[in-house]
């Protein structure tokens, strides 16, 4: 019964990467300026760094932790309001102790998961949002000048997303006891790198 | 058992669906003022044109992510009035030749990331005017970039014709969707969408280093 469909959506499916690859621009002699390469820079600098990194997927943890509706609300927060910060770095609104906030939110995420934290939905999706503002104005005002916005943008804020989607990933193995037990610990080993990043920024 | 059908064939969907989105996603190339040459006349160099340029296939994309959410009457609205409303507007900017402020974009990547992150209960009425605001200030944008007024013409036909597949396309995907988590990854693309318009904003408020 569902093979008619898988086979359905198969057809479209390679329908739509022939299409792709019929539509595929000639080749370049030359280095691509600002297009291509723009995508893959946005797409690389959330990865940049470990803190960053850390935060986002505890972000996919502690949603996933949480359950609905925080699986999807943190998600969906999160990018959103990084942008947010990101924009604001790029009017040239200053924000003080950028470093210094998203060390802690990497302490305080952690120890969120690592301790199965429940707040009220509304205090959670306010603390991520605060955390975001930090780390979008952090990547905003490290975004480089002279690449292409829009593909920048997109490389970005999908690289983002797919980091929260690696923590809620991970934490599929929520169900299980040792699973539990090790999310627990991840979290609490993101809150100890997030302290090592914190002193770093301090002192 | 009905829903049992519905739940299969929503998962096979599924990854087509994000699937296609990525490939669109990553595929694109910078927005070109002129027509890319296919070879094949100017209709398919406008059909290409949409295809190429993330400026107007993402928030078309949105649009039709709204609609779906909504059911199907609010697909088959989009599904009309869009295309319509793009053509109209290109015409329009063909004879007008006046700027536009590219902000326009932006706001449109915002304002329908944010509506589909929120899914929103959009009235029919109230989609109608979205498509066609959406469909016109594109439109208008793609016809006062466009040089040649008796190639912009069949371009902007093209247009047209992209931009009724892919509404179709994706809303006819998100319209059956039904398990939560199908609906959330929706409205997670619209908070993207979202995300993507804000960073275009300050970009284009950027001061100048």
């Amino acid at each position: 019964m569902s093979r008619a469909p898988r086979r359905r959506s198969l057809a479209i499916g390679s329908l739509a990467w022939l299409t792709g690859l019929l539509w595929a621009p000639a080749a370049h002699a030359h280095v691509l300026q600002g297009e291509a390469v723009s995508f893959l820079v946005g797409l690389g600098h959330p990865v940049s760094g470990l803190d960053h990194i850390l935060a986002m997927i505890a972000v996919g943890l502690w949603g996933a932790q949480l359950g609905p509706p925080a699986l999807w609300l943190l998600p969906v927060t999160f990018p959103m309001v990084m942008a947010l910060g990101g924009m604001l770095a790029l009017l040239g609104v200053p924000l003080p102790g950028v470093e210094v906030g998203i060390a802690v939110s990497a302490v305080l995420l952690g120890l969120a998961v690592m301790s199965a934290l429940r707040p009220p939905l509304a205090a959670t999706a306010v603390l991520v949002a605060i955390f975001a503002v930090f780390h979008g104005h952090a990547h905003g005002v490290e975004l480089p000048a002279g690449q292409n916005g829009l593909l920048y943008s997109m490389g970005f804020v999908v690289a983002t997303g797919l980091l929260h989607g690696v923590g809620i990933a991970v934490s599929l193995v929520h169900r299980w006891p040792w699973g539990r037990t090790l999310l627990r610990t991840a979290g609490g080993g993101i809150a100890l790198a997030g302290a090592i990043f914190l002193w770093r920024a301090v002192v | 058992m009905a829903s049992g059908r519905v739940n299969r064939r929503t998962i096979v969907r599924w990854p087509v669906l994000v699937a296609g989105g990525l490939g669109f996603a990553v595929f694109p190339s910078a927005a070109e003022a002129h027509l890319p040459a296919t070879g094949l006349g100017p209709v398919y160099d406008g059909l290409l044109h949409f295809a190429k340029t993330p400026e107007d296939l993402v928030p078309a994309l949105a649009l039709a992510l709204l609609a779906g959410l909504r059911g199907p009457g609010h697909g088959r609205r989009a599904l009309f009035v869009l295309p319509a409303a793009w053509l109209g507007g290109g015409v329009l900017g063909l004879a007008v030749h006046s700027g536009v402020s590219p902000v326009l974009t932006a706001i449109s990547f915002v304002l329908l990331g944010s509506l589909v992150a929120a899914d929103v209960r959009l009235p029919l009425g109230a989609m109608t005017g979205l498509a066609a605001l959406l469909g016109l200030g594109h439109g208008y944008l793609n016809g006062t970039a466009m040089a040649q007024p008796g190639t912009g013409t069949l371009g902007l036909l093209g247009m047209a014709v992209a931009v009724f597949t892919l509404v179709a396309l994706v809303s006819s995907l998100v319209v059956p969707l039904r398990e939560t988590w199908s609906r959330v990854a929706v409205r997670v693309a619209g908070s993207w969408i979202a995300a993507i318009g804000l960073l275009l904003l300050g970009w284009a408020a950027r001061p100048a280093a």
